[in-house]
């Protein structure tokens, strides 16, 4: 039997049986799938994590509240209350070295205009933020040291808020709520890079940290102080003269940790892609271990199978089949189940890869490289799993196998 | 030349716990082009083990089977299939078709096992035929739970003949039929006969033995009678004229 003959033998086997050659293909497609999508959700992390590190700025140094050594911070961090407003104004006003300062509050708030709504994320900072981020404005002005000082209600807003809730059409002058507080929008902020992560950091309402703290966020302390250094030169006086500073202010004793980390950019960097890296690792493993149990679920299925076409084999093996042929279309019949949920999968995988890219506003991306190798993968699971349910057919003896009910 | 030679014959099985079963015990027999043969006995009597020797789907544990001057015995699987699909039609008392399959794609199962790497017009064409041969050709696109049991064992029929084998099996053909069927499956094998095909079947009713050529005995696995039919009975004709009785029946 040639090789076409045999494929059409098991088309025809897997059409008779074509809700159970779906449901066996079911797990290898949900392991595919999982396969894709972590891949490219690490992928996209890892970009994300790049943008992050590049938008941060130049000479930039970050305080987080809580020690390195007792495990409280993180990037996203800010449960521990250590750092205030006075230590970053602090940290301007008394290092030479350092230009700028911003105590950082995050929210995330419903923030409506009319009858439209959009869930954003509000940023208290002080009018120095923008120079520490190098992030020009496209309309307006900035809030200033003033409006920090009296906790104006005022807002700047970024391009996705200006699409979201004003159509494209300048929002200056025109006042959102927030929680039903009025905030005038005093400025727009440029769109921020090209990169499919766009979305994200457009995706923004900067106000004074004053209003922040008095009316929005209902904290007390600075989740981040974002600093900016005079020159690359001076980033390790920098860094040694805040520990000093932050340590006298918060009365530590020699013997007692920090109370806070200081962390540069490229450590932000090497910290958050290490997390990153673990992340995708554990993910993939997992999406490794669903497409291995796929694997079992299509030796189960076509073992049960082997026992339900007892009889068939047999009539096969009456009409002239030889050994290798029902070997040939057992493997293959495998085979095509495996490669079937493969495709599927990949399909599956990319458009959940699509739907998270798109609500949660990461660029996941798919490789060429994570579809082959995840296909071939799901091609060689279907050899290796029905090798042994395929030679258990071509076994069978078919005078056994022609009377068996 | 005769188109099976078997020579003392013989089939043990071996069971478990060292038991062994003697199912054949020196069958010798010659069956020319041509012939129909009835294979009948008491239940256990070895006619299937026999009739599966014959059809290369179980081998001898001794002695001599030529198929057509091939020595079967010393045939490898490789060999001995490529013999089941060209040389051998086999019939079941319960029919075996692939179920959820058409007739057609039954008919044409042997075909795609066969050697020559036929293309699939002419497997459909051939398949087609066969149909055609055995009265089915309207219904080959019915799957067997839409067909009676004579038109599945018509299939089977088809399905033995669309190699054009040199000898057709038949096991208990018409075990699972009512006997208006069994009418209709003996005047087919009858017909097919006159065309030349060699038909051997096996049976324990004594009447439709009547319906073949010769009859042979068997006991105990071995052959204990071997005796042409006088006065061979014709399924078609008493087919027809069961049909006028049942006619003549109603009137009255
Ligand atoms: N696979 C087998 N294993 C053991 N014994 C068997 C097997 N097949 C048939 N036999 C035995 O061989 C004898 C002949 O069986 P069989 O050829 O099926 O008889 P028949 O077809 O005449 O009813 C019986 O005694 C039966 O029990
Ligand atoms: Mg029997």
């Amino acid at each position: 039997m040639n090789f076409l003959m045999l494929l059409l033998v098991c088309f025809r086997a897997l059409r008779r049986n074509a809700m159970r050659s779906l449901l066996t293909a079911l797990g290898v497609v949900i392991g595919v799938a999982a396969v894709i999508t972590t891949l490219g959700i690490g992928h996209g992390a890892r970009s994300q994590i790049e943008e992050q590190v590049n938008r941060l700025g130049q000479n930039v140094i970050l305080v987080f509240p809580g020690s390195q050594s007792l495990g409280g911070v993180s990037a996203g961090g800010g449960t521990v209350n250590t750092l205030t407003v006075e230590d970053a104004l602090a940290i301007r006003d008394e290092i030479p070295e350092i230009t700028a300062a911003s105590p950082e509050v995050r929210s995330q708030r419903q923030v409506a205009y009319g009858n439209r709504n959009w869930f954003t994320r509000i940023y208290g900072q002080s009018a120095d933020y923008l120079h520490i981020r190098q992030w020009p404005m496209e309309a307006g002005r900035m809030f200033s040291e003033e409006d920090v000082a009296r906790a104006t209600k005022v807002a700047v807003v970024g391009q996705t808020l200006v699409e979201e809730l004003f159509e494209g059409a300048n929002p200056v002058g025109e006042t959102i709520r927030v929680q039903g507080m009025p905030l005038e929008i005093i400025g727009v902020l440029d769109r921020k890079g090209m990169s499919l992560m766009g979305s994200v950091q457009d995706d923004i309402v900067l106000i004074p940290y004053s209003t922040a703290f008095r009316y929005v966020s209902g904290r007390t302390h600075a989740m981040v102080i974002n600093i900016q250094v005079l020159s690359d030169e001076y980033m390790d006086i920098a860094r040694a003269k805040i520990s000093d500073l932050l340590r006298e202010r918060h009365r530590l004793r020699p013997e007692q940790p920090d109370d806070f980390t200081i962390q540069t950019q490229e450590e932000v960097a090497r910290t958050a892609t290490e997390t990153s890296r673990t992340m995708t690792i554990l993910l993939g493993s997992i999406a490794g271990i669903s497409l291995f149990v796929g694997g079992i679920g299509i030796m189960n299925i076509m073992l049960v199978s082997v026992t339900e076409r007892t009889r068939e084999i047999g009539i096969r093996v009456a009409v002239g089949a030889r050994t290798r042929d029902i070997l040939g279309q057992f493997l293959l019949e495998a085979l095509l189940l495996s490669c079937l949920g493969g495709l599927l999968g990949i399909l599956l995988g990319f458009g959940v890869s699509t739907l998270i890219a798109h609500h949660a506003g990461w660029a996941v991306s798919v490789s060429v490289g994570a579809v082959f190798s995840s296909f071939v993968f799901s091609a060689a699971v279907g050899i290796f799993f029905g090798y042994y349910p395929a030679r258990k057919a071509a076994r069978l003896n078919p005078i056994e196998a022609l009377r068996y009910e | 030349m005769p188109v099976i030679e078997i020579e003392n014959l013989r089939k043990t099985y071996s069971m478990d716990g060292g038991l062994s079963v003697e199912a054949l015990c020196g069958v010798s027999l010659c069956f020319e082009s041509g012939e129909f043969a009835a294979i009948m006995g008491a239940s256990g009597s070895g006619k299937s083990t026999l009739l599966n020797i014959l059809g290369c789907l179980d081998p001898p544990t001794a002695g001599r089977y030529l198929l057509n001057d091939d020595n079967v015995a010393a045939l490898e699987g490789e060999r001995l299939a490529a013999l089941r699909n060209e040389n051998i039609g086999f019939v079941f008392q319960s029919f075996n078709l692939l179920s959820r399959t058409s007739a057609l794609e039954n008919t044409e199962l042997p075909l795609m096992y066969n050697h020559s790497g036929l293309g699939m017009t002419e497997i459909r064409r051939r398949a087609l035929a066969a149909l055609d041969r055995v009265g089915l050709a309207e219904r080959a696109d019915h799957h067997p739970n839409q067909l009676s049991g004579g038109q599945q064992q018509r299939v089977a029929l088809a399905r033995a003949l669309v190699n054009e084998p040199s000898v057709l099996l038949a096991d208990e053909p018409t075990g699972n039929l009512d006997s208006r069927t069994t009418l209709d499956i003996m005047a087919l094998l009858q017909q097919l006969n006159d065309q030349g095909m060699l038909i051997v079947m096996v049976t324990h009713e004594q009447e439709i033995g009547a319906y073949t050529r010769r009859i042979l005995e068997m006991r105990d696995g071995l052959i204990i009678r071997d005796s042409p039919v006088e006065n061979r009975r014709h399924a078609r004709a008493e087919a027809s004229g069961e049909s006028t009785t049942r006619l003549n029946a109603t009137e009255s």
